[in-house]
């Protein structure tokens, strides 16, 4: 008999069990060949010494988390203190992070909430809608933004014909037009998981909450919200994290002064006056502080179910 | 009682959403199309800039770019559906076997991570075990990072396949290769189409990865776009970029139609 039901595990285990081991195989080679592994040597690299023709010599060294965290003055003879360039820039970005995924739920929520309870056939049409651009690659879409926004932009003519502004709005290379980057490039990833949320949530709850007299805000802060905070949580981590390590936006709409952790690492690999030992240190305390996120997350799902 | 469903404000800000997400994309679809070289002014409707891409004095090396980026995503998303079509067997079909909490977080390994972190890693990797970067490596990371994106659509389709179906044949004494060459996968079929579309676009999507592994003089399409556009935005890259949009649209149709076509039957 072949796949008894019940048999080796869950009840919809037709015979594949003894096979998962070499089905996953492939998945635990490629996977754990070229990205964890290469993680690890990233993690042991940030700890080796600097070449100086771009690489690394084999030899144990603090000097990246020395170099990110400790100054000693401009000719390194001051007693040391607390290096704030790239805290700095870390903070920033972290910032920028922040807000960008504050005004993705401040737009998406609504969005979502709005599609989701359209009827069934135009439900699809809406969120097709919003998934297009979701697929769109990236650079194409920063790029189309720097266009719409430059100073002779399309944007800015509109604006000064309808009388707005009368000069054109210097908005490239400002710390705003990263921050409507991140927020235009991330926008997609805050509506589909509160959608999904929101489309199994059952209105019977809100209901009765209106016929026992509660206002219609009280019950979607009361009532709805504590029940779709898993899809909001999602949201708003799948857009701070990849606006936390970006690069396209920082680098195309902000200019030299607005650097963000991404170009921080992007700068150390490139030709020789790059530090490979300093660039991997700073995508391991990056790292850490995304797996710092996800584990706030993983809590936050936990209370959310007891 | 509709009252708690609507909320005002929110059909206005629905449309923001919308209009933010693809005011940038129309103007430069329009701006593709306008027939003067200065990228301000309105030259009328011309097709000038479509011809420039196929003959234009950058066709040649746009065009080699396109045909790296289309050869790898498909190379990279044909093995990213095999690698994970298996991964969906084991985990969906496989019971409780040993590792399995350890496999999920393995296959979500990708997405977890930040991409130019991952660009990093695989450099420092390429760059430790003496693999000269070019169309190899930039291939590899493709492989890697397409797994889950494949992963998704497949699993979700296997789940939703009650198990009776392969028993049935089983019981009729097909061997488990026939059982699944002629029920399981057929059934499949949709999910894993989706998952390779899903697995393409996003290989063809990708720059940041791929800016960190390909090495000197190997370009894939938005390499080649992003060191056009250091130098400004001209008008042929606007044209290309119209031509990228159309295809991801299209993909992402194609997709959603056999998706929904899976729906209905079983």
């Amino acid at each position: 008999m072949a796949g008894a039901p019940g048999a080796g595990g869950g009840p919809k285990d037709a015979g594949w069990g003894p096979l998962a081991l070499p089905l996953m195989l492939p998945t635990w080679a490629v996977i754990g060949i070229f990205l964890a592994l290469p993680v690890l040597l990233m993690a042991v690299y940030s700890f080796l010494t600097r070449e100086f023709r771009g690489g690394v010599e084999w030899q144990f060294s603090l000097a990246a988390y020395d170099q990110f965290f400790v100054t000693r003055g401009l000719f390194g003879d001051e007693p040391p203190s607390l290096e704030w360039t790239y805290i700095l820039i870390f903070w920033r970005s972290l910032w920028q992070a922040a807000l960008a995924t504050g005004l993705c739920l401040l737009i998406g929520f609504p969005t979502a909430w709005f599609i989701a309870t359209r009827s069934p056939r135009s439900r699809t049409v809406w969120l097709f809608l919003v998934t297009i651009p979701y697929w769109v690659n990236l650079l194409i879409r920063t790029v189309s933004l720097k266009f719409l926004i430059r100073d002779n932009g399309p944007l800015n003519e509109f604006l000064m014909g309808i009388g707005l502004t009368s000069g054109p709005l210097p908005l490239v290379n400002t710390n705003l037009a990263v921050q409507l980057g991140l927020f235009y490039s991330y926008l997609p990833f805050m509506v589909l998981p509160i959608y999904a949320a929101v489309e199994r949530y059952n209105f019977a709850l809100s209901e009765a909450a209106a016929d026992l007299y509660a206002g219609r805000w009280r019950i979607l802060w009361e009532i709805t919200l504590p029940v779709v905070r898993p899809g909001i949580v999602a949201g708003c981590l799948l857009v701070f994290i990849p606006s936390l390590g970006a690069f396209l936006a920082p680098d195309l709409l902000g200019g030299a002064k607005n650097f963000m952790i991404g170009s921080l690492i992007d700068e150390q690999f490139k030709g020789s006056q790059g530090n490979w030992p300093f660039g991997a240190a700073v995508s391991v305390i990056l790292m850490t502080l995304v797996m710092l996120a996800l584990l706030i997350y993983a809590r936050a799902q936990g209370r959310g179910r007891a | 009682m509709r009252g708690v469903r609507h909320y005002p404000g929110f059909l206005a800000l629905t449309l923001v959403c919308l209009t933010v997400l693809y005011a940038p994309l129309l103007v430069v679809t329009a701006y593709s199309f306008n027939g003067s070289t200065s990228i301000t002014q309105w030259g009328g409707f011309s097709w000038r800039w479509y011809a420039d891409v196929f003959t234009g004095p950058e066709s040649a090396r746009f065009g080699l770019a396109a045909r790296n980026s289309l050869t790898i995503a498909v190379l990279a998303a044909t093995a990213a559906t095999l690698i994970a079509t298996a991964a969906s067997l084991a985990m969906v079909r496989g019971g409780r076997f040993r590792g399995r909490t350890a496999s999920f977080a393995l296959i979500n390994l990708p997405l977890m991570v930040p991409e130019i972190v991952t660009a990093v890693a695989s450099l420092i990797f390429f760059t430790m075990v003496g693999l000269r970067t070019g169309y190899g490596t930039i291939l590899i990371a493709h492989i890697t990072f397409c797994i889950p994106f494949a992963y998704l659509p497949i699993s979700a389709r296997l789940e939703g396949i009650e198990p009776f179906f392969e028993e049935a044949a089983r019981d009729l004494y097909a061997s488990r290769f026939r059982a699944f060459t002629q029920v399981l996968l057929p059934l499949m079929a949709p999910g894993v189409i989706s998952g390779w579309l899903l697995a393409f676009i996003i290989s063809l999507d990708d720059f940041i990865i791929t800016n960190f592994v390909k090495g000197a003089g190997m370009e894939t399409l938005p390499t080649a776009i992003f060191g056009s556009v250091k130098q400004g935005i001209k008008p042929n890259i606007m044209a290309i970029s119209t031509l990228m949009l159309a295809a991801s649209a299209a993909v992402v149709t194609l997709s959603w139609l056999i998706n929904r076509r899976g729906q209905r039957s079983p």
